[in-house]
């Protein structure tokens, strides 16, 4: 049980997918103009991750180890990975239009989202358990939630602030990302 | 080696069949076309349209809410492909422009002094921004920066400029702006749209019934853009010719600058522009939104069912005026005397108001030459009856069905439709109301020697226009005030030989807040006349009714009149709407086409399957709050033009209009006095000292 609670905390905190590992930044910086959309998209990413995180780790488990085919990790990931988006969009659409709609454009946006991908690799590569990839696969997408909510926060407050011409808009958002990031690695120290 | 190959044909296959499954088993039906038009997007997903990406912005055009030219990247060539699968001309569909409300800018006064950061937002945050009017700009430029297309520039009074040219109708400044300031709006929304508590209107345009927006076209005709100014009032009002002819311009009584000097000449503006358009001998296009395929019937075609027509054929739909009359123009024809408004002036407005494809059928009386039902039958998706207040109030005392009698609306629309009508030596008409005026003016002009007008309350009291009455006394008509006709004498032929009235005297206010008179006994006194017109008010006609249609269930106010919504002007039928005198009793033309508006834009939401709701906070003229000032600083006094008229000895013998049009000179110089207000701030004359 603590191995799991350290597990969750790793995840959203120390080895924060975009601040401490640096992956999904072109969502990060782009759906975090405002609040409402970055909402959006942190359930969106939570969502299709969840899902993304255990259908590849029972393809890595059963055929690609069971077969010793490893090294078509990468492609059989990406394959896995667009062609559930497509599925879980279609799914939704006729099943529940409401939350389609609430999703709108993200989800195709989430296609092509390198988090998603980083997650799955890592899940293989740290050779977590079913359970352990579930809950990781969790943690990382809140962890990316927590990161993009936080930050569209300070956007919105940045975009009323005094900002000198050359800094404006993403170069500030850049320079922003980098000081919470840094801030993020005082969790280092906590596991 | 060989289970790599069939490891990733495998999953391939898997993949493929699953999704072909799914795309089976999840299938919702869209229409194709959204697919075709997103193909032909830019699929940037770039927002620039104002939709969240190309998918949504593909169903906005499939469902027509955008027009095929709302991607601002595709090419022309893909514009006029997606035009072609909607069936469309391209670009056809109504275009969203943003417009600017506020053009107070540095003028207005500030509440604090402000040294944070150069934004609006920033200065939004602290107390509502700076400035004292609640609507004002803030003048940071926030738009500005907002348009992805260089389509604002901040103009050198403070205020942001909006460049039609550019603006693709994106909605990012209204975003941007903290304050109901820059609006996007479709023409057709805009036109109708009516004045609200977050509009910034100056107290003249909160008092015209018709809501045209005052200050502008005045500024037009500063600026010398006639054109722009008749197409400024045409926005709101579509018979300026004959409003800037007949108008009793309550507008002017709420000028700022007739607090402190004589109030600006507004409605001789209006009539300079208005006859500047008809005497260029060109007539400006009107801009109208693309067919929606919906038809609407207007029963009656006077400034009402004119104005309502015009504005239901500006926004896309189809309109057909059925008219009982020869010819169109309702009141506006037969109630107001040649003199007032010539015949010709009004062909040439009423011309132009048809030429926008305005289907009419004149001579057809409803309930005489077609039934309700038949309209119903024809499919027509919304009805407008603005049919008027034509049937005139009796007297109700002995002899007034004796020859030589006559009523007000009655003898004039007569008169109107050049009927041979035997006119007597002197004359008596009874009422103190601009009919009872017009109906002695009339017989002044056809012939009759002496002709008194009898009222049973006093000059003050008269509810005709000053100007006309001051027209009437010059042009030798004799008032009899406080007099209350008794009964008419005739003689054995049954013809009128005299009037006999009581005497009155005022006594206390009644419910309208004038004096009530009463009569004076025993003090009987017989006018010797041969002729007597009664002109004491009108209510409509309700011949139509009771045949046992639909018409039957409408309900009928107190007053004689159709009962609408106030708001909304739909009466308890949901398709049927009313406006005019037909269901405000008599009004001003002004009020007329007003009503018109307010019904064609519920029409408007009624054929678009729209809920018909009240505009929130629509004001409908009652005036802003703190908006009408007692005192008004920096005002130079100057004189106001004069109306130029005809010289009596040269009018009583003709019809020949009256009040003729104020020189282009004259103009400019009443169009300098305009203080161009808005809810707070003006342009003083001189720079007030604080």
């Amino acid at each position: 049980m603590g191995d799991i609670f350290v597990l969750i905390i790793s995840c959203i905190f120390i080895n924060n997918i975009v601040l401490a590992q640096y992956l999904g930044n072109c969502p990060f910086l782009g759906t975090s103009k405002k609040m409402e959309t970055a909402v959006g998209m942190s359930m969106a990413v939570i969502f299709v991750l969840t899902m993304a995180g255990v259908i590849t780790w029972i393809v890595d488990t059963y055929f690609l180890v069971g077969l010793g085919i490893e090294f078509l990790r990468t492609i059989a990931f990406i394959l896995v990975i667009a062609s559930l988006v497509q599925f879980v969009e279609m799914f939704l659409k006729k099943s529940i239009p409401a939350l389609y709609a609430g999703l709108g454009i993200f989800l195709p946006l989430i296609t092509t989202n390198c988090a998603v991908m980083g997650v799955c690799l890592i899940n293989v590569q740290e050779e977590y358990t079913f359970v352990e990839a579930l809950i990781s696969s969790i943690a990382y997408a809140v962890g990316f939630g927590l990161a993009l909510v936080l930050f569209a926060g300070l956007r919105e407050r940045i975009n009323i602030g005094r900002v000198p011409k050359p800094l404006q808009d993403t170069s500030i958002g850049l320079v922003t990302a980098g000081i919470i990031s840094l801030a993020f690695f005082a969790f280092k120290g906590m596991v | 080696m060989l289970e790599s190959v069939l490891f990733t044909l495998g999953l391939g296959l898997i993949i493929s069949i699953a999704l072909s499954f799914a795309s089976r088993i999840f299938y919702v039906y869209e229409d194709p076309r959204i697919a075709k038009v997103e193909n032909l997007l830019a699929g940037a997903n770039c927002g620039g349209c104002g939709y969240t990406g190309c998918s949504a912005a593909a169903e906005a055009v499939v469902k027509g809410e955008a027009p095929p030219n709302v991607c601002i990247l595709t090419s022309k060539e893909n514009v006029d492909k997606i035009a072609e699968i909607m069936g469309l001309e391209p670009g056809t569909a109504e275009p969203l422009k943003s417009y600017n409300d506020c053009d107070g800018g540095e003028r207005a006064t500030d509440r604090f002094y402000y040294e944070g950061l150069n934004s609006c937002k920033a200065v939004a945050a602290l107390y509502g921004g700076k400035r004292d009017c609640p609507v004002g700009c803030l003048g940071f430029g926030d738009c500005i920066r907002a348009c992805q297309f260089d389509a604002i520039k901040m103009g050198k009074n403070g205020f942001p400029v909006i460049d039609k040219e550019k603006c693709v109708g994106c909605g990012a400044c209204e975003r941007a702006c903290p304050k109901p300031i820059l609006k996007v709006r479709t023409m057709s929304d805009r036109l109708l749209h009516l004045n609200d508590e977050d509009d910034a209107v100056a107290p003249c345009a909160q008092t015209c019934p018709a809501e045209i927006d005052i200050p502008r076209y005045i500024h037009h005709i500063k600026e010398g853009e006639y054109e722009e100014a008749v197409d400024t009032i045409r926005e709101r009002n579509p018979l300026p010719l004959a409003c800037g002819r007949v108008c009793p311009h309550p507008c002017e009584s709420y000028c700022r600058r007739g607090i402190e000097d004589e109030p600006v000449a507004i409605n001789h503006l209006k009539r300079f522009a208005a006859d500047y358009e008809m005497n260029s001998g060109k007539r400006i296009p009107i801009e109208k939104a693309p067919d929606t395929g919906k038809r609407a019937a207007v029963i009656g075609g006077g400034p009402a069912g004119l104005s309502c027509a015009y504005f239901l054929r500006r926004a896309g739909h189809q309109v057909s005026i059925f008219e009982a009359m020869p010819k169109l123009g309702g009141m506006l024809r037969y109630g107001i005397p040649e003199y007032r408004l010539p015949k010709k002036v009004l062909d040439w407005e009423i011309d132009g108001i048809v030429n926008l494809g305005i289907d009419y059928h004149t001579n057809v009386r409803l309930g005489r030459d077609f039934e309700f039902g038949a309209l119903i039958a024809a499919g027509y998706d919304a009805i407008f009856f603005s049919i008027g207040a034509w049937s005139d109030y009796q007297l109700k005392i002995p002899g007034e069905d004796l020859n030589g009698c006559y009523t007000g609306i009655n003898f004039l629309s007569r008169v109107g439709n050049e009927e041979q009508l035997d006119i007597g030596k002197r004359a008596a008409v009874i009422g103190g109301g601009n009919t009872a005026i017009d109906c002695t003016r009339t017989l002044v002009r056809m012939g009759c020697e002496k002709v008194y007008l009898v009222y049973r309350r006093t000059r003050k009291e008269m509810p005709a226009n000053e100007v006309e009455i001051d027209a009437a006394e010059e042009e030798g008509i004799e008032f009899i005030f406080l007099a209350a006709p008794n009964q008419v004498m005739g003689d054995d032929e049954g013809r009128v030989t005299g009037l006999e009235y009581l005497k009155m005297e005022l006594g206390e206010p009644d419910a309208s807040g004038r004096r009530r008179p009463v009569p004076i006994e025993g003090s009987e006194t017989l006018l010797d006349v041969d002729m007597i017109i009664t002109a004491i008010g009108q209510a409509p006609s309700a011949e139509f009714r009771g045949k046992g249609d639909r018409m039957d269930d409408i309900s009928w106010s107190r007053k004689n009149t159709f009962e609408v919504d106030p708001a909304t002007h739909q009466t308890n039928v949901p398709y049927i709407f009313a406006a005019g005198d037909a269901a405000t009793g008599p009004a001003l033309v002004v009020d007329a086409i007003g009503g018109g508006r307010k019904a064609a834009r519920s029409m408007n939401l009624f054929l678009k399957g729209k809920p018909v709701t009240p505009q929130p906070k629509a004001i409908l003229n009652k005036h802003i709050q703190d908006t009408i000032f007692d005192s008004v600083a920096g005002i130079k006094q100057s004189k106001r033009v004069e109306t130029p008229e005809m010289p009596v000895a040269d009018r009583i013998n003709n019809f020949d209009e009256v009040d003729l049009v104020i020189s282009e000179s004259d103009a400019l110089r009443e169009a300098g006095r305009c203080l161009n207000c808005c809810r707070y701030c003006y342009n003083p004359d001189y720079e007030i000292q604080a």
